[in-house]
């Protein structure tokens, strides 16, 4: 039984969340009585990707598709890469990282399949059985796979550990044959956040800021403690919306699932939405000025008061 | 420009749900429900489109119990044209959604789609990009910015890393995120002119489309409570706390 792993990258470097959906991959493969686990990376000058995808603690193999028109990795021409591979090789299982990039390209892969996409997993259960959340996380579903050729599955990161960069590297094969149809779509460019940053989703601690705030020029406060704490820099919806950081800061139920080993909730209510995206760090701070603020019924540590006196003090006793 | 706008009747935005004993699912009984959130961004530009010329109508659809009639007057009352029902009280997964909306779309010969990116009950994310591959139409998702000129949709993306800009040429499915609008409230002379509007019923059946479900749900759990947490009553304590105790720092 061999299983696909799609990579996430940029051209440039590989992204960690591919990691850990090869995790998933390997859960799934201990579950069955043999597996292989492929990874496709499918971009424009991609090599260092597939070299780096080639030493992920799991993988027997890594295919490479390489090619100008995959370069702008949108979703049309992707999807008739990914097609391609599921015909030169039979898998019973897809999987991606459930990042935007998995997201976006994922189900329209699983449609020309015929099958029905588990989309967001936190576990495995069987080889066609996962846990994943649903009502903003406040349910845990269990379900099973009961009909399709091939299981698709988006993983969140959250539940499973990076598989490990080890020193073995594996295999590395060009892909066959190379999707050249983009469908007409043009990419017209992106505005990133600077690669230097903490990557929020990989950060062992985040700090996160919302509307109690009050300005955008006090998330340089945050900034500041998150430097001490070598941490990533999350928001809130409202802090985003309130135009206090790009929307690529936004922790929550449609915005990025965190779980890190610290998080630190300053001036945020703890709205539904928002616990979606952090409730499952291993420890909680949080630091506002409402006593009865929802954040501090899932905080291990409350702090009552003001963030704008808080931050600067608790920046400079670390 | 005829436009499609698919809607979902979802549990509000404000209810934290609580899981049955039994494992069954959630407890919807007296629930309040309402437009999914994402769905309403998406009427409120196919509105905006109209209004700035791009559009000629606005054809809202609905997927399930005749309780979704409420959903769709809703839309009318926000500024859509007509409305549909596919009534059904099956769950509907979002491959078998996407296959139905498939058959609309073919029904009504709309050019483009706008839907919310997710349903905030499943949380799935899937049916937009479903429905433009079935179609074979090139999908914009995520969008917070969405211009169309000349045949093209150019949509800005909100992404993992930051904001991506994609041109698609039309027809083409768009999917709404949180920032590409705020949807107008309905008022009422809008409420009332919206029940004279067009709302058509279909049943599910006759749109001759396989809808069995592919998955089983084989339960629904809580998930794990979190230990009671502390009050600490200064930054040294908090600082004390996670170093000793935490041992996070």
């Amino acid at each position: 039984m061999a299983l696909l792993v799609l990579a996430e990258h940029d051209n440039a470097a590989l992204k960690p969340a591919t990691q850990n959906s090869v995790a998933a991959a390997r859960k799934i493969g201990e579950k069955a009585d043999a597996s292989e686990i492929h990874v496709l990376v499918m971009g424009h000058q991609a090599r260092p990707v597939a070299e780096a995808a080639a030493r992920i603690e799991g993988v027997a193999k890594v295919i490479l598709a390489d090619a100008v028109e995959l370069g702008p990795l949108t979703a049309e021409i992707l999807t008739a890469q990914v097609l391609l591979q599921l015909q030169a090789e039979h898998y019973s299982h897809l999987l991606a990282p459930a990042t935007t990039y998995g997201k976006n390209l994922l189900p329209r892969i699983a449609a020309k399949l015929d099958v029905q996409q588990i989309s967001g997993i936190i576990d495995v259960l069987s080889p066609t059985t996962f846990v994943r959340p649903i009502y903003a996380g406040n349910a845990l579903a269990t379900v099973e796979g009961i009909a399709g050729a091939i299981i698709v599955l988006t993983v969140l990161s959250t539940g499973f550990d990076a598989s490990p960069m080890s020193e073995i590297t594996t295999p590395i094969e060009s892909a066959k044959e190379l999707a050249k149809d983009s469908a007409g779509v043009r990419l017209v460019g992106r505005q990133l956040a600077s690669s230097d940053k903490i990557e929020l989703t990989a950060a062992r601690v985040v700090v996160s800021g919302g509307r109690g705030l009050q300005k955008a020029e006090n998330f340089q406060l945050l900034e500041a403690l998150a430097a001490k704490l070598n941490a990533a820099v999350g928001a809130s919806r409202a802090a985003v919306d309130a135009g206090f950081v790009p929307n690529d800061y936004q922790v929550g139920q449609t915005g990025k699932i965190v779980a890190p080993e610290l998080y630190i909730a300053v001036g945020i209510s703890g709205a539904i939405q928002h616990l979606a995206g952090m409730r499952d760090s291993k420890v909680i701070v949080a630091i506002n000025k409402d006593p009865d603020a929802p954040i501090f019924q899932v905080a291990d540590y409350g702090l009552v008061g003001d963030a704008l006196e808080i931050l600067p003090q608790l920046t400079a006793q670390l | 420009m005829k436009l499609l706008v698919p809607i979902k009747r979802v549990v509000d935005f404000t209810v934290k749900v609580r899981v049955k004993p039994d494992g069954s699912g959630v407890d919807l009984d007296n629930v309040k429900m309402s437009m999914n959130p994402f769905d309403e961004i998406a009427v409120e530009e196919a509105i905006r489109l109209k209004e700035r010329g791009v559009a000629t109508e606005i054809i809202v659809v609905s997927l399930g119990p005749a309780a979704c009639q409420e959903t769709l007057r809703t839309a009318l009352a926000m500024g859509a044209d007509r409305a549909i029902l596919v009534e059904t009280d099956a769950e509907l997964e979002p491959l078998a959604v996407a296959k139905l909306l498939k058959q609309i779309v073919a029904k009504e010969e709309t050019q483009l789609v706008i839907l919310g990116k997710q349903a905030i009950d499943d949380d799935s994310n899937q049916t937009g990009q479903m429905l433009a591959a079935l179609l074979d139409w090139p999908q914009g998702t995520f969008a917070s910015k969405l211009e169309i000129a000349q045949g093209k949709a150019t949509v800005t993306r909100e992404i993992d890393g930051g904001l991506e800009t994609l041109e698609l040429p039309l027809p083409a499915v768009i999917t709404t995120d949180l920032r590409l609008n705020e949807p107008r409230y309905t008022s009422l002379p809008n409420i009332i002119k919206a029940k004279k509007r067009p709302l058509a019923s279909l049943k599910v059946s006759d749109l001759q489309t396989d809808i069995t479900p592919r998955l089983k749900t084989q339960k629904v759990e809580a998930p794990q409570p979190r230990k009671a947490g502390i009050r600490v009553n200064s930054v040294e304590e908090l600082v004390s706390k996670l170093r000793q105790e935490a041992k996070v720092i």
